[in-house]
């Protein structure tokens, strides 16, 4: 997301071991997804679209190749399901928030840029945490230190200080059900030990 | 009696959907300054989008534009974020925000303190 120059995988660990069929798998997904796209966008499932799909699929996959993404762990249904019941809810209530807020006659709201760090300063984790804050509204994204693995955020509607402890602690709790959801159990185990359980409602 | 139902539903989820669009639009009108613009500007109208989409689902009703309409919520959700990045980060780096309206600017301390996160 910002304009360093791609790095080593910090923690990733297991890569070296996945090694070459690690990534033939995922550009197997990643073809297998553009191939789902293109027969999304012309409407119908035929042999004619699913030869299109994969031709087209496998020339992006060639001209514009993307840096490895460490994928180390599996995908757990049930906490996807946390997680996708949980952005939804903050989804509408901030929603609601914002356009509470931009109605309301006479207030100007205020705001703070604060740093987080996440815990596990992975790629993946960086980017999906970064693009779940930054869908809910009053948060926004302005800056990521990959390096580091912080990111950056304006909070709308400040009041007091407490307010950027509570945004920053909601960061951490969507970074944790992210992790929750495609983390390796090495990730995890890092996430228990750098952090207690805590409630995440505003 | 189903196609009823789910006729009302779409019906209900595009009004909220445009409310929503129409809250973000003045929130774009009233907001000080440039970052709190880009809240009202992307955020409201990420679920207000999805409503529209969910409405327009509910009332067509064919696999073929369900599939379509997946995928418009598929990128939506993908690219929003993207695009709020981008403008709030030349926003900040070309000083268009008003410091009076900041309680903190822990971004401006990264160069000389660093990583003052918890």
């Amino acid at each position: 997301m910002t304009g360093s120059p791609p790095t080593a995988v910090t923690s990733g660990g297991s890569e070296a071991s996945r090694g070459r069929f690690g990534r033939w798998r995922d550009q197997a997904v990643a073809l297998g997804w553009l191939v789902v796209v293109w027969n999304l966008l012309w409407g119908d499932i035929n042999w004619a679209n699913l030869v299109g799909g994969l031709l087209v699929g496998g020339a992006v996959l060639v001209f514009f190749p993307l840096p490895a993404v460490s994928f180390g762990g599996r995908l757990r249904p049930w906490a996807l399901l946390v997680f996708a019941s949980r952005f939804a809810a903050e989804l509408v209530s901030a929603s609601l928030h914002i356009a509470r807020i931009a109605v309301q006659p006479g207030y100007r709201p205020r705001g703070a840029i604060i740093a987080v760090r996440l815990r596990v300063s992975t790629d993946l984790n960086l980017a999906l945490t970064a693009e779940a804050v930054s869908l809910v509204p009053g948060t926004l994204i302005l800056e990521v230190d990959r390096d580091s693995g912080t990111l950056y955020l304006h909070v709308l509607d400040t009041h007091a200080p407490t307010d950027l402890d509570v945004a920053r602690e909601r960061t951490l709790a969507v970074e944790r059900r992210i992790l929750r959801t495609v983390g390796s159990t090495a990730e995890l185990r890092q996430l228990d030990v750098s952090a207690p359980e805590k409630g995440t409602r505003p | 009696m189903i196609a009823t139902i789910a006729d009302w539903l779409g019906a209900g989820c595009l009004v909220a959907g445009a409310l929503l669009g129409l809250a973000a639009a003045i929130g774009v009108l009233r907001f000080p300054d440039a970052l709190s613009r880009m809240h009202a500007a992307t955020k409201p109208q990420v679920l207000g989008v999805l409503l529209l989409l969910l409405g327009i689902a509910l009332r067509l009703r064919s696999p073929a534009d369900l599939g379509m309409i997946a995928l418009v919520a598929v990128f939506q959700l993908a690219t929003a974020p993207v695009a709020a990045q981008m403008i709030g980060r030349a926003a900040y780096r070309s000083g268009r925000l008003d410091r009076s309206l900041l309680d903190a600017d822990e971004l401006a301390e990264r160069g000389s303190g660093g990583g003052s996160a918890g």
